[in-house]
């Protein structure tokens, strides 16, 4: 470690400060504060609806955050989502968007996209270089296939898979673009609870590897399984953040998932009570992002 | 042919059996292949006798004549459903014919046949004016080819009906009859034999090729058609074209090689140069569709425009081709005329991508068109009445010198292994060298980090520029290519057809190179192959150059050709594997929706939610 004054910044992968995001008079995600420390899980939840997924385009630059900054060890990120990738924050989507026409060993490939530099150049003429640069590209995403248990099904087309392993799939994808951060949305949504499991065994795994993981989930039980510590988001903003049993004891927590109506939300409660039971029962489906 | 991807060896697609399929016409087995085969013998038997008793109907199908004209093709179509029907009995020697189905492929060459003999006893006796004018021999073959049908009717049916409609109407199950099961793996040959193989497969190829490019009068390339188009479906359902991909994609670079070959075969196969030029035009046309192909089949851009990129190499080597009215009036070598073409397609191209390519989708294809159009008529207007005279206007800039390479006149004919190879046949063997090149900048583009990226881009933007593809650049640099390929190819168009004018670059029009034609090619072909737009490049020349009696209607045919192409084969002749499994799987399993939704208030897709 550094001794500059600086240091606390070193351990802060992540650092989110006043993040806003405006649509026309809606306001999806207001004044947003957060950070994710290396070797961490964080977690974030929230009611349906609550901004956690436009919080994440805010942080991969997919949305321009209408206020705010996002910081990357240390360095404000542009909102681009390319150079967000390239800085290394890797990411899934809640409703799966693979490349549902290239094999899985090829959509990992494409993860590695920022890690290589082939041009077209090198690809036309073969120079030297290539065959290199695309047998150990292809070598690190077997890596990942196996480290993610998809090895045996890496010349399948990515839409032939099922569900469970669409979703790994995806996250092996982001893992390819060697990322310090990683962002989860939902990772298991449609799963059943071996599959949930075994996608808890996966995060921790990662952890170890000494990628961050900032993952939002519905799934109360997994959330305290996995998460150093939890932010809750309510209707954009960020109400409380914590360890997990303290967040999940919060009276204003369990407002905001049991119903009492905050302030000129009328089908917000009763979209949140139903959510909040079936997390219970650990039986989300794909079709609840709405 | 394009990805470097092994073959999938899954077979998770195989349908549930339920139904039994019956035949169309209830035969028992036997009769019914009894049936085949007496009736394809005697249309057989028919080709070698008199079909009409004078040589008014072109080709000679008078007593005199061996097998001629359209009497071949019957011969060869009858042929070939005697040896699927005979291999169907289990003979030994010939069950290598059918490893997937087994009766379709009879079904399909019978249908080829009966097509085929009922097409020139059609065109015999409205040509001549009633049914008197055919002789016996015309119906043997016709009541042979009818025989043979019904015998095929008969025969039992490749699969039974699938699990998602397993009692279908009487169209679902005439169309289920021509379908059947994939062939399972081949055994191994030793290499030399499946070289041999390959060569045999792109002879026969070449052969075929180049008959249709030799017919010499509308009735024998109408009844070619007919034939090709059954002939060719019968083959790919007796599997025998699965096995010939299977051992492509083994052999990759021999067969390439032999591809090369028997194109460069082709004009030594031609004694007369207007069937030469004929290739060389076709070759232009391919390789533009090819080079279009990176646009559209890889990285998913709708270019509507494309024709112009192809312009503006033809008018860059024009005025630099010594022509005596170009305006420029110097005279570059080849090469460098080469590099001029390609370098004015690429610098184009990167103005007209630079602002476009930030667009998504329709808007993309519409902005293209504009600026295809915008060329042409620029190049109309730089004629010194509306503008600075740099190219003419309409009347272009004609005479074009013939090159000269290494001091060979390639307008001169020439003596090659003794044959004279014609002043087409030259171009046509330069051309073959660009499209060699294009074809190689395609394949290895696609099989690299870049045209990986393409396709991503292609399969979901939002989600590739997740991964760190930097879209915008992706995208220019495909669409840069793209130009860069169609400008060489115009340097060579232009000293082939003496002379460049605007109205060779239209948006659609009656003579291929035009944007429509070379996206219908592509699509027609199959998108992200290479194989497709040259297939598609070469029909989409040919049918029209043949069929010029019906000029009029042409554009009309070609949409509903279209059409139903796209209704019954939407990956388009040659499948991409990819493509393939995208438009003929039944959805089972639950596949993410991934169309980008309209653009939100921010102007940015929507990413999750
Ligand atoms: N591009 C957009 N344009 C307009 N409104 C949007 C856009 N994206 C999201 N929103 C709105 O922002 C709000 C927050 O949505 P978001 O998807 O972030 O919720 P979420 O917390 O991820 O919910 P869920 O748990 O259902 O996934 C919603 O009201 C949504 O309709
Ligand atoms: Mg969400």
């Amino acid at each position: 470690m550094t001794t500059t004054t600086t240091a606390p910044t070193s351990t802060t992968v992540l650092d989110a400060s006043g993040v806003t995001m405006r649509f026309g008079g809606l306001t999806a995600v207001r004044d947003v504060n957060l950070t994710v420390n290396t070797g961490e899980i964080v977690g974030l939840i929230g009611p349906n609806g609550a901004g956690k997924t436009t919080f994440f385009n805010c942080l991969t630059g997919l949305y321009v955050p209408t206020e705010g900054k996002v910081a990357y060890k240390g360095t404000v990120l542009p909102p681009k989502p390319h150079l967000v990738t390239q800085a290394g924050i890797a990411r899934t989507f809640q409703n799966i968007r693979l490349f549902a026409n290239m094999t899985v060993l090829e959509n990992v490939l494409v993860g590695r996209h920022t890690r290589t530099k082939e041009g077209l150049w090198s690809a036309l003429l073969r120079l030297p270089g290539f065959k290199k640069a695309e047998d150990a590209s292809r070598a690190r995403a077997m890596e990942l296939l196996e480290f993610t248990g998809l090895a045996a099904k890496a010349d399948h087309l990515a839409r032939n898979l099922p569900y469970g392993e669409q979703r790994k799939l995806e996250i092996a994808r982001a893992l390819a673009s060697e990322p310090g951060l990683l962002l989860l949305d939902e990772p298991t949504a449609g799963m059943n609870p071996q599959e949930t499991r075994a996608a808890e065994e996966l995060i921790f795994a990662i952890r170890d590897k000494g990628i961050a993981v900032l993952v939002i989930e519905h799934d109360i039980r997994f959330i305290m399984n996995l998460c150093d510590r939890v932010a809750v988001l309510v209707q954009g903003e960020k109400i409380v953040e914590g360890p997990a049993d303290v967040v999940q004891s919060d009276e204003r927590v369990i407002a905001a998932y049991l119903g009492t109506p905050f302030e000129g939300a009328p089908g917000e409660a009763e979209a949140a009570e139903v959510e909040a039971a079936e997390a219970e029962a650990q039986s989300t489906t794909e079709g609840d992002d709405k | 042919m394009t990805t470097e991807i092994p073959m999938d060896k899954t077979t998770d697609t195989t349908k549930v059996s339920t139904a039994q399929a019956t035949p169309i016409v209830p035969l028992p087995h036997a009769a019914a292949r009894a049936l085949t085969v007496a009736g394809s013998a005697l249309a057989l038997i028919g080709t070698f006798l008199a079909w009409t008793w004078t040589r008014e109907f072109p080709g000679n199908l008078t007593v005199t004549g061996y097998p001629g004209g359209l009497q071949v093709l019957t011969l060869v179509g009858s042929a070939l459903t005697l040896l699927f029907t005979l291999s169907g009995y289990g003979i030994r020697g010939l069950g290598w014919l059918t490893p997937g189905g087994k009766n379709s492929p009879v079904l399909l060459a019978a249908l080829g046949v009966f097509g085929t003999t009922g097409y020139a006893m059609g065109a015999i006796s409205q040509e001549l004016g009633g049914l008197v004018n055919l002789e016996p021999g015309a119906w043997v073959s016709g009541i042979g080819a009818l025989v043979a049908l019904i015998g095929a009717l008969g025969l039992p049916v490749d699969q039974p009906y699938g699990a998602e409609d397993p009692n279908p109407n009487l169209w679902g199950r005439i169309r289920h009859s021509l379908t059947a099961p994939e062939p399972g793996r081949a055994k191994e040959l030793p290499s030399w034999a499946e070289i041999l193989i390959i060569a045999a497969g792109f002879g026969v190829g070449l052969y075929v090729f180049a008959f249709g490019i030799g017919t010499e009068y509308s009735e024998l390339f109408i009844g070619f058609l007919i034939i090709a188009a059954f002939g060719f479906t019968a083959v790919t359902r007796a599997g025998l074209l699965k096995r010939l991909s299977a051992l492509t994609a083994k052999h990759r670079n021999v067969a390439m090689a032999a591809a090369f070959v028997a194109a460069i075969c082709f004009p030594f196969t031609q004694t007369n140069d207007q069937f030469a030029l004929i290739g060389a035009n076709i070759l232009i046309f391919a390789t533009v569709a090819l080079g279009l192909n990176v646009v559209v089949g890889l990285a998913g851009l709708l270019d509507l425009g494309y024709v112009a990129f192809l312009g503006v190499g033809a008018y860059a080597a024009a005025l630099v081709s010594g022509s005596p009215q170009s305006s420029i009036g110097v005279h570059f070598p080849f090469w460098a005329a080469v590099l001029t073409g390609a370098a004015a397609s690429l610098i184009f191209g990167v103005v007209i991508g630079a602002p476009t390519l930030r667009l998504r989708g329709d808007y993309l294809a519409i902005v293209t068109l504009g600026f295809g159009e915008i060329f042409r008529i620029t190049m109309n207007n730089l004629n010194g009445n509306s503008g600075p005279d740099v190219t003419n206007g309409a009347n272009g800039i004609p005479n074009i010198p013939d090159l000269e390479i290494f001091g060979f006149n390639l307008g001169l004919p020439h003596n090659v292994l003794g044959h004279e190879l014609t002043r087409s046949g030259n171009y046509y063997l330069l051309m073959l060298l660009f499209t060699a090149i294009v074809v190689m900048v395609f394949r290895r583009s696609a099989e690299s980090r870049i045209g990986r990226a393409w396709v991503a881009i292609r399969e979901d933007e939002t989600a590739a520029t997740a991964m760190g593809i930097n879209g915008f650049r992706l995208k220019l640099l495909a669409f840069a290519l793209g130009a860069s390929l169609a400008g060489l190819a115009g340097t060579v168009q232009a000293h082939v057809s003496y002379s460049v004018t605007p109205e060779q670059y239209e948006f659609a029009g009656p003579v291929p190179p035009n944007s429509a034609f070379l996206l219908a090619a592509v699509i027609l072909g199959g998108m992200g192959t290479i194989s497709g737009p040259l297939i598609g490049a070469a029909l989409l020349y040919l049918i029209p150059a043949k069929l010029q009696f019906m000029a009029e209607y042409q554009l009309l045919l070609f949409g509903v050709a279209l059409m139903l192409l796209m209704r019954f084969r939407p990956e388009g002749l040659v499948a991409d594997r990819r493509k393939q499994l995208e438009f003929h799987e039944t959805g089972q399993l639950d596949v993410p929706e991934d169309k980008s939704l309209p653009d939100g208030a921010t102007g940015v897709a929507k990413a999750g939610a």
